[in-house]
């Protein structure tokens, strides 16, 4: 015989429950507010035109953060622009074309063990692959091998050495495994019948995926996108192994520039003895979110844009 | 009404075909001859499992043909090898032979996409994409070929009209289809079949997710689509197969049982199973 349960003690773990979600949730709340709060405090005095337009100084008074903010947004732009195209067609392979087999099933596994891997080896993997390309053009400056007017927009050079070339792709090591895995989320999220109607008119699998199945998913797929970018923009570990500098006098000009990023130099400002330096970092974080959340509002803007049509 | 004449043949018809064709508008009660789906011998296995066994039916063109049966007694399974659509699954596979208009449709050289421009498929569940109405129709012809604007809104207007839910959409066509019901979804997902001009419907259910209301409609188009279009239809619906079909296709445990004229069917099986299915004493 199955004992009845009481009322009394079922209403009492329903509203237990919910006390320790809206505990967990206000905790999670306060943390946040009170970060918020105390960098606002201490860099909303500093903060200025000025200091979002100069270069870096030893007087706090004139040190700005123009090299790195920009250094920062070179960075981001290239890997977002080489990342997101190579994930979501990795993605799409693995999702609608690959046939389930033992080779595809091990480089899914990877995709996911690689998206764990501490940031700072892609930093290493980085600096051998692109910064110094194995060593296989030599390794003094001199020995580089040149391509087109080094002022020029379009100005290359072989191996790219610290450069935000070399920055950006190895920002784009760290996030594409993030991009695989939620575009496939994404993905598999698109009802099957879709598909089957598709497939039932006599559209092919490249024309299924184009018309049908890739519109459905793009509100997961920017959703995965957005998270990768904030985080490839809060990254400075693989940078620094990279040779990210602080104190740069320029803002990128090409791909070949050298190049400064606003996590390195709030870390160095932090952790600088002086009060008015703490409060210039401070500053820098403020520019930061400012940046993350232009970067997040073009991303939640294109979303809206693209998924009109579906409502 | 749609005033076009009927989709014609892509491949080239036999003597008999034309005839067949000629004859049917001529009167609907006598039945056409003319074989359009033909299976000899057919099985079908989902990895070790066989699924169908050694079938052999002929479902003739311009007609209603309902497969009824148990639930997997493999009439869906059927179905979906007509226009290829088990091909994605890895375990399955066929042996005998499967003809479409007199040509094997399980052959490595068959192009599946043409094939399934040929035989349209309606689903249990209403799977309109999340497109406006019109985008929804012009999909499928889209695919296949470059239309003019002009072209495609007529092409999208015939179908619609064809489906019997013109009336009810012309006014928002630009409108998402997601916000239809059910069963005017279900007239959608018909006119996207017809707009890619097939000449065979297969349909998998198609009321099993709608109320009676919407079934009436849908059944009511099916007897004004048997005209122009060979028309296979899986239902669990004993009285439904009765109202709309003019051949019906018992199955039970992967065998085809009984098959032939509706009536007969209904009204004097020559089998004790199907006499038994046919009365509701079990399935």
């Amino acid at each position: 015989m199955a004992t009845p349960r009481s009322t009394a003690s079922r209403i009492f773990s329903n509203r237990a429950f919910l006390l320790i979600c809206l505990m967990a949730t206000n905790i999670a709340m306060i943390v946040l507010a009170v970060l918020l709060i105390s960098i606002f405090w201490q860099g909303w005095g500093t903060l200025s035109w000025k200091f979002i337009t100069s270069f870096a100084s030893r007087k706090p008074s004139e040190a700005g953060i123009l090299a790195p903010l920009m250094g920062s947004v070179w960075v981001c732009a290239i890997c977002g622009l080489v990342a997101l195209p190579l994930g979501i067609g990795t993605a799409i392979f693995l999702e609608e074309f690959a046939k389930r087999t033992r080779f595809t099933r091990i480089i899914q596994t990877n995709i996911m063990n690689l998206a764990g891997v501490p940031s700072i080896v892609y930093g290493i993997l980085g600096l051998t692959a692109f910064a110094r390309m194995f060593g296989a053009f030599g390794t003094t400056s001199e020995d580089a091998m040149n391509f087109g007017d080094s002022e020029s927009l379009l100005f290359l050079r072989i191996p790219f050495g610290s450069t935000v070339l070399a920055g950006g792709l190895t920002l784009m090591l760290v996030i594409l495994p993030v991009v695989i895995i939620s575009t496939q989320e994404a993905l598999r999220s698109v009802p099957s019948s879709l598909r089957s109607g598709a497939f039932a008119l006599g559209a092919t699998r490249w024309q299924t995926v184009w018309a049908i199945t890739l519109p459905a998913a793009i509100p997961g797929i920017m959703t995965g996108a957005i998270l990768s970018m904030s985080r490839a923009i809060g990254e400075s570990a693989p940078l620094l192994v990279i040779g990210g500098l602080l104190l740069v006098f320029n803002t990128p000009q090409n791909l070949m520039s050298d190049f400064a990023i606003l996590p390195l130099q709030i870390y160095n400002w932090a952790g600088r003895p002086q009060d008015s330096f703490h409060a210039l970092a401070a500053s820098a974080i403020i520019v930061q979110l400012a940046v993350l959340l232009v970067f997040n509002g073009f991303a939640v803007f294109v979303r809206q844009k693209l998924q009109k049509p579906l409502q | 009404m749609p005033t076009e004449p009927p989709k014609p043949l892509t491949t080239p018809a036999h003597g008999h075909h034309v005839a067949a064709q000629l004859a049917i508008p001529l009167s609907a009660s006598a039945p056409a001859t003319a074989t359009a789906i033909q299976a000899r011998g057919f099985s079908s296995w989902y990895g070790e499992f066989q699924a169908l066994k050694s079938l052999d039916l002929e479902i003739p063109a311009q007609q209603v043909t309902a497969f009824i049966g148990p639930s997997g007694c493999g009439k869906s399974t059927f179905l979906r090898w007509i226009n290829r659509m088990n091909d994605p699954i890895p375990s399955a596979r066929a042996e005998g032979t499967l003809e479409l208009q007199g040509k094997d449709l399980l052959a490595k050289s068959v192009d599946v996409v043409d094939l399934r421009r040929r035989v349209g498929m309606v689903f249990q569940k209403p799977n309109p994409f999340p497109k406006s109405i019109y985008d929804n129709v012009a999909f499928g012809p889209r695919l296949h070929k470059h239309y003019t604007r002009a072209e495609l809104d007529e092409l999208v207007e015939r179908s619609l009209r064809s489906a019997s839910i013109w009336n009810e959409v012309k006014d928002r066509l630009r409108s998402s289809a997601l916000g239809l019901s059910g069963g005017q979804q279900q007239r959608l997902c018909i006119a996207r079949a017809i707009a890619v001009g097939p000449e065979v419907l297969l349909m998998d259910e198609p009321c099993s997710a709608l109320d009676p209301k919407s079934t009436l409609a849908i059944e009511e188009l099916i007897e004004t689509l048997a005209d122009r279009f060979t028309i296979v239809i899986v239902t669990h619906n004993m009285q439904q197969a009765a109202r709309v079909s003019d051949q019906t296709a018992f199955f039970f445990e992967g065998r085809l049982i009984e098959s032939g004229n509706t009536e007969s069917i209904f009204t004097k099986p020559k089998i004790k199973q199907t006499e038994d299915y046919v009365t509701g004493r079990f399935g």
